[in-house]
């Protein structure tokens, strides 16, 4: 063993100076992580307008994603609208439509939660095989934030529910400000549960390409319902059954019938690291496995790690005390590795003890026609020299 | 009582965004389409991306066909094979089409739109004429094809027991492999496109910095952003290719429909033929407003508001020059 010249000797950067304060107003990555972006699929849809990119999940730890690296989805593309131009009206059953200006939302109390927002198509591209070489790929139509808002339930009573009547049997209704409106129903119930509107994220003004200025949080349901550039809210008595809730985000079971308001994401799980972009390059010795796990019904409360393709499981280290509801849970599998092939797998189980299915139970359920709502046990192949690839296994 | 927050919505604020539609026809407008008129209207605004005849172009979505193939492998789920309710096609057409032009549409256009629509799925004959009156009537064909999620009954007792720990199977195989079909995209080429772009040391960068020795590479960069709303149909610089709209490299100074290889509106042509040229003038003005200045484009764009973007755009596009 050489002595380290980077101890040795004297660096610049320990000698001369660095930037000073007013060199970046607001900070962006340095330089040497700047793989860490969101990526997108170029074949998978029409054009990049009417699209989704990918988080990169691989390189990232904890639970919060930031937003500039958090997954975009979009139906007609991210608008720029002002707060002052921003109006969100509220309609139909309600005793009084009213309509709110973007001030108006800040003087209501408001909350934080931390909550995930997963595409229902998310692993949609592995239902009929291993196909994409990378949990961003794979997995990453995700990310999770804390967000600041307003619950919905406090504007729908100040327009005042009333004249709904039975609210068991009533519905709302919610479009964006966007070209392509992105309409979506929900049932009142939900609404009147956990829904917020809401405009910060992590602490800052939504991006946006999340929405800015407001967008709705349905916590653990698809992310198709979480409307951004939100402007409108309809109470109804039954629901519109719109393009992206009959033509889209919809199930196609093995017959040919299909599941619709299939909205709750059940739990699920990946291994973020190792993984085929994050290899192990270390060599053998100790090793950390790490990933994410969560429910759109509740909690995380274990997740459990195979290194043999299923047969025996060990059960990981939650990286938080207990995971929060309807949130992404960091786990962890300090470990060791002598350089022998693994088949990863992680599986999750959550407080209604759930418990993650295998694609294989998954297909004999629902066949292989199905796009969204893929929450099987991921695969990856780790390899003598560290590689890790995609598969799936009997 | 409540915050005292908000103030009341007006009639006519909630008429200008109240317009969803529902099954059973609520919130429709009054009117009418005929098939005949709806293959005008559907070849004038949706053909570009649809297809004239719905089949779908590239990778837009196919409109028309593919019934009793949804308990296929890979079934075809079109309006007339998978969407359940006319209302449907009726709201999506007529709040969210066409693509960069949403919400300019007529109601008639609509009805008629979605008449073709029915058409071009053999659902109705050449006569048939959509109306609010008729509307309720109309039963789609996939109608009762839907079942509301029972995930709870079906899937939820099967996958709520302990899991297993040891000896849960006998043996392991691999099955399948990502990289055998091999497309994930190339995150390394990515990257290294990124970092040659900003040392400016790639053959293109060098070819086009040349190009753009006359133009401010300032209005360039602001225009690559305001291209992003035509990318969706058109593609520009190196390898581009005609898509739904043809490929804008060496289009500015040249002449109209010069691209031998697109099928042009036959405004387009008309105008090519005339000799007409892409100056500086023509592009401004039919950027700004392109359905009032190339009456009959199938470009389905509405028309970019800002002057700083219309220059910006045409900087960016004159980057691509020769």
């Amino acid at each position: 063993q050489q002595p380290d010249p980077l101890i040795t000797e004297v660096q610049t950067w320990a000698s001369a100076t660095g930037e000073g304060v007013d060199a970046t107003p607001y900070g962006l990555p340095i330089e040497f992580e700047k793989d860490v972006v969101r990526r997108n699929v170029p074949w998978l849809t029409a054009d990049p307008i009417s699209s989704i990119n990918f988080t990169p999940i691989h390189a990232l730890d904890g639970t919060i994603t930031p937003q500039g690296c958090a997954f975009e989805r979009h139906h007609s593309g991210a608008i720029e609208l002002r707060k002052e131009d921003y109006r969100l009206m509220i309609n139909g059953l309600v005793d009084t439509p009213l309509v709110f200006t973007y001030a108006d939302l800040e003087r209501f109390p408001r909350e934080n939660h931390v909550y995930f927002c997963e595409c229902a198509a998310n692993t949609g591209m592995e239902w009929a095989g291993a196909q994409l070489n990378g949990v961003q790929f794979t997995h990453g139509m995700i990310h999770n934030m804390e967000y600041s808002g307003v619950p919905l339930r406090t504007l729908l009573e100040e327009a005042g529910l009333e004249a709904a009547g039975d609210l068991a049997d009533k519905w709302i209704y919610v479009e964006g400000a966007d070209a392509s409106s992105n309409g979506r129903s929900i049932p009142m119930e939900k609404a009147l549960d956990d829904v917020l509107v809401a405009f910060k994220a992590n602490g800052e003004a939504l991006r946006m390409e999340h929405g800015y200025p407001v967008r709705l949080v349905v916590p653990g349901w698809e992310g198709n319902m979480w409307v951004k550039w939100l402007r409108r809210i309809e109470v109804l008595d039954g629901p519109v059954e719109s393009r992206e809730e009959t033509s889209k985000y919809t199930d196609v079971l093995e017959d040919g019938t299909a599941r619709k308001w299939t909205w709750v994401m059940d739990a699920k799980s990946v291994i973020t690291s190792p993984s085929p972009q994050a290899p192990i390059t270390h060599g053998p010795g100790a090793l950390v496995i790490t990933g994410l796990a969560w429910s759109g019904h509740g909690r995380i409360t274990r997740v459990d790690v195979s290194k043999d393709g299923g047969i025996t499981w060990e059960t990981a280290r939650l990286g938080t005390t207990q995971g929060d509801s309807k949130a992404l849970t960091r786990f962890y599998l300090d470990t060791e590795w002598a350089g022998e092939e693994w088949l990863l797998q992680a599986r999750a189980m959550d407080d209604t003890g759930y418990v993650q299915p295998t694609k294989a139970q998954l297909r004999a359920m629902r066949g292989e026609n199905s796009i969204y709502h893929n929450n099987c046990i991921q695969t990856w192949h780790v390899k003598a020299n560290g590689e890790a690839e995609n598969v799936e296994v009997s | 009582d409540g915050y005292g927050l908000g103030r009341p919505a007006l009639p006519e604020e909630i008429a200008a965004w109240d317009i969803d539609v529902r099954p059973g026809g609520q919130g429709l407008p009054e009117g009418r389409g005929d098939v005949f008129t709806g293959e005008e209207v559907f070849a004038d605004y949706c053909a570009s991306c649809h297809g004239d005849f719905a089949e779908g172009v590239d990778n837009w979505p196919v409109l028309a066909g593919g019934f009793d193939t949804l308990g296929d492998k890979d079934p075809v789920k079109t309006v007339g094979s998978y969407w359940p309710h006319l209302s449907t096609v009726w709201d999506y057409v007529n709040r969210s089409m066409p693509f960069g032009s949403a919400q300019t549409l007529e109601a008639d256009e609509v009805y008629a739109i979605v008449a073709y629509i029915l058409y071009s799925n053999d659902l109705v004959d050449d006569e048939f004429e959509l109306s609010h009156e008729n509307f309720a009537e109309f039963e789609m064909y996939n109608a009762d094809g839907f079942i509301v999620d029972d995930r709870a009954e079906t899937e939820y007792p099967q996958w709520r027991v302990a899991p297993c720990m040891q000896d849960c199977k006998e043996s392991v195989e691999i099955t399948m492999r990502a990289s055998v079909l091999d497309v994930t995209p190339d995150q390394g080429e990515d990257e290294a496109a990124m970092s040659d772009a900003a040392d400016g040391t790639s053959d293109a960068a060098a070819v086009t910095e040349v190009a753009m020795a006359a133009l401010d590479p300032e209005l360039v960069d602001a225009g690559e952003t305001v291209f992003r709303k035509c990318r969706a149909c058109h593609q520009i610089g190196e390898g581009a290719k005609n898509k739904s709209g043809p490929h804008l490299n060496g289009v500015m100074g040249g002449p109209v429909a010069s691209n031998p290889d697109f099928k042009y509106s036959d405004v387009f042509l008309a105008a090519g033929a005339d000799g007409l040229v892409w100056d500086e003038a023509a592009m401004a003005e039919f950027l700004a407003k392109p359905r009032a200045y190339m009456k009959g484009t199938k470009m389905g764009f509405a028309g970019l508001k800002k002057e700083a973007d219309i220059e910006a755009v045409i900087a960016y596009l004159k980057s691509f020059d020769g």
